[in-house]
């Protein structure tokens, strides 16, 4: 975590932020608080971040500029072979095809589930009283569906012979979907993994914007109305600027957690067929597990952390202006 | 997809009669997101109910007309049903419990002190949230191998005891945030120790608190596979429910009623807590912003 040892930007640098809070009441307890008892309630939790995150984060690094086969699992005394591995990796045209595939996964997942979801959201907010209650159920709903029964839920619906949606397709005049092979297709398997997390994703994101939503005032809405804007200006206009933060956080929160479309990747096609559903860390996991190339696996780990600590540097500015007594 | 949401009208038309004419398709668009939020938790259920000869017919039964518990029979009798899920519910339990307790403690000391460093703790804490799991698996694998933790319950609670751990201190905090702490100097200047009015006044304003975060943490750890599925190897008897559900579909690959009835009994906790804590579900995370 790259982010860790950067020092927090004060927050008061945040110019353009939405309505400024005032400042923090002076902590009236400073002297009561100090001591050693703070650090003594925080020790399990530092400990168990340094032996459960930490470690294994360096404990990654440091096998990823190892020779790490099976031989040295078993053995031990790995050789130090420097950036050998991540050469090895980086001159492979393999692994920049997956890159390339998780980049196109994370941008069609992300785009879709925060189109979707601010759709939803902006129809939860017109619908009655009654209208909204069942939608925001049915979103609750899919939201508490564990990812491996809602996987087994979708191997079955897109099951060739007796799937329901191949029969709906079929039955609606699309006749090629008869027996349609949904996971022996490449682009048909990724489609069908976008789509399942697209439908467990809407609801965080639908609920999250439609409680952003409420905060917007109504009289700035119906000023424009007055002055002839549309509903797409009105959103243009007043209701995006007012909850562009808010986008931010989804969006980043999207973006790390496309990555754990791993079990949903696993369960149902193991990065298949071929390597058309193979994301990074599909790809590490397949690398390490399978062809027992610890080394060249983990690699693959570390690039995903680094790649998602660029995320994650974009999440933390926004949170700094979100959370003003941080 | 949901394509059938609506569209923006067009600018210009006179405002009244387009928000009456825009309520039908308002309602359209809802019932079709309502639909695809819901279908696939239909259809499971009901395969689940349904006689083995209605589930592979070509022509599927939207409505199962006659229904049988059989499915569930056959889930629940096979080999280790009951082991696994007590498996799955011990290393739950364990892994809420230590979260809570340990976060607890954390969010006390954020929420109601003042220290150096707190600001770097809580720093910290927002990065974990945030943790790359998914690319931690190998060197987790490696480094349990090597003290002998690969297959057994108690280490994987530890790694679902992290995982649940941030946001555990993170809602907590939010949630102390909101007791004033005058009710605790009250209690101290009556003659209660710090512990003794953190115990009798705080802790029972936090139990909505403390609820809702277990039970978020439970969900995660409920649900958690890749772990529980790389970790525990070679002690078969030691898998978790979402392991063994996906294995179940292998070996019974056909029994499509079978395989149903096992996601909805793997399902139903999940289901009922998101369903039961719904307004908890729907405010109380947006604070800590974490996905269950």
């Amino acid at each position: 975590m790259s982010v860790i040892g950067q020092r927090p930007r004060p927050a008061a640098k945040t110019g353009g932020a939405p309505p400024a809070r005032g400042d923090e009441p002076a902590p009236r307890r400073r002297a009561r608080g100090s001591g050693w008892w703070p650090y003594l309630l925080i020790a399990p939790t530092v400990l168990g971040t340094a032996a459960l995150l930490l470690v294994p984060l360096l404990r990654g690094l440091l096998i990823s500029v190892q020779d790490f086969k099976l031989r040295e699992l078993v053995n031990g005394d790995a050789k130090f072979v420097g950036l050998d591995n991540y050469g090895t990796l980086l001159g492979d045209p393999r692994f920049w095809e997956v890159v390339r595939r998780t980049f196109l996964f994370m941008a069609v997942n992300v785009v879709l589930i925060v189109g979707v979801g601010t759709l939803v959201a902006l129809l939860i907010e017109r619908l009655g009283r009654f209208g909204r209650t069942a939608v925001l159920s049915g979103l609750v709903l899919a939201w508490g569906m564990p990812v491996v029964a809602a996987t087994t839920v979708f191997q079955w619906m897109f099951h060739s012979e007796y799937g329901v949606v191949n029969w709906a397709l079929t039955s609606l005049g699309f006749d090629s979907f008869d027996r349609y092979a949904w996971f022996a297709n490449g682009t048909a398997a990724f489609a069908i993994v976008v789509f399942l997390v697209v439908w467990q994703s809407v609801p965080f994101a639908a609920i999250t914007l439609y409680a952003g939503l409420t905060t917007v005032p109504r009289e700035l809405h119906e000023a424009a109305r007055l002055d002839g804007a549309s509903a797409f200006q009105t959103f243009r206009t007043i209701t995006f600027p007012m909850l562009r933060p808010l986008f931010m956080l989804v969006i980043c929160l999207e973006v790390i957690w496309t990555f754990r479309a791993f079990v949903q990747i696993w369960v149902i096609t193991q990065g298949g067929p071929g390597d058309a559903t193979t994301i990074l860390p599909v790809y590490a996991v397949q690398t390490a597990l399978s062809a027992q190339r610890y080394d060249l696996g983990t690699a693959a780990s570390m690039i995903t952390v680094l790649l998602m600590s660029s995320v994650l540097v974009i999440y933390f500015r926004q949170l700094y202006r979100q959370e003003a007594e941080l | 997809m949901t394509t059938a949401l609506p569209r923006p009208a067009p600018a210009g038309a006179p405002v009244p009669p387009r928000r009456r004419r825009r309520r039908p398709l308002r309602s359209a668009a809802a019932v079709v997101v309502f639909v695809f939020c819901t279908f696939p938790v239909y259809w499971m259920f009901s395969t689940a109910l349904k006689p083995a000869g209605d589930i592979q017919t070509d022509e599927p039964k939207l409505v199962p007309f006659s229904w049988t518990f059989d499915h569930f029979r056959t889930a629940m009798a096979a080999d280790g049903f009951w082991l696994f899920w007590r498996n799955s519910l011990l290393l739950t339990v364990g892994a809420v419990l230590l979260a809570l307790v340990v976060a607890l403690a954390a969010a006390f000391a954020v929420a109601r002190m003042r220290w150096r460093g707190r600001r770097q703790f809580l720093l910290m804490v927002f990065a974990a949230q945030m943790a790359p799991w998914e690319s931690l698996i190998i060197p987790i694998y490696i480094m349990y191998r090597d003290t002998d933790l690969l297959d057994r319950l108690p280490a994987l609670t530890l790694v679902y005891f992290m995982i649940t751990l941030p946001f555990t201190i993170v809602v907590l905090r939010n949630f102390l945030a909101t007791v004033p702490p005058e009710l605790e100097e009250a209690a101290q200047v009556d003659g209660c120790t710090r512990l003794g009015a953190f115990r009798r006044v705080i802790f029972p304003l936090l139990a909505p608190g403390l609820m809702a975060t277990s039970l978020f943490g439970f969900i995660t750890a409920w649900n958690e596979f890749a772990y529980a599925n790389f970790l525990i190897i070679n002690n078969q008897d030691a898998r978790t429910l979402p392991v063994w559900l996906t294995s179940f579909q292998n070996t019974f690959g056909t029994d499509w009623g079978a395989t149903m009835a096992a996601s909805t009994l793997f399902a139903i906790p999940a289901l009922l807590i998101f369903l039961l804590l719904q307004r908890q579900v729907t405010s109380g995370f947006a604070s800590g912003a974490v996905k269950g």
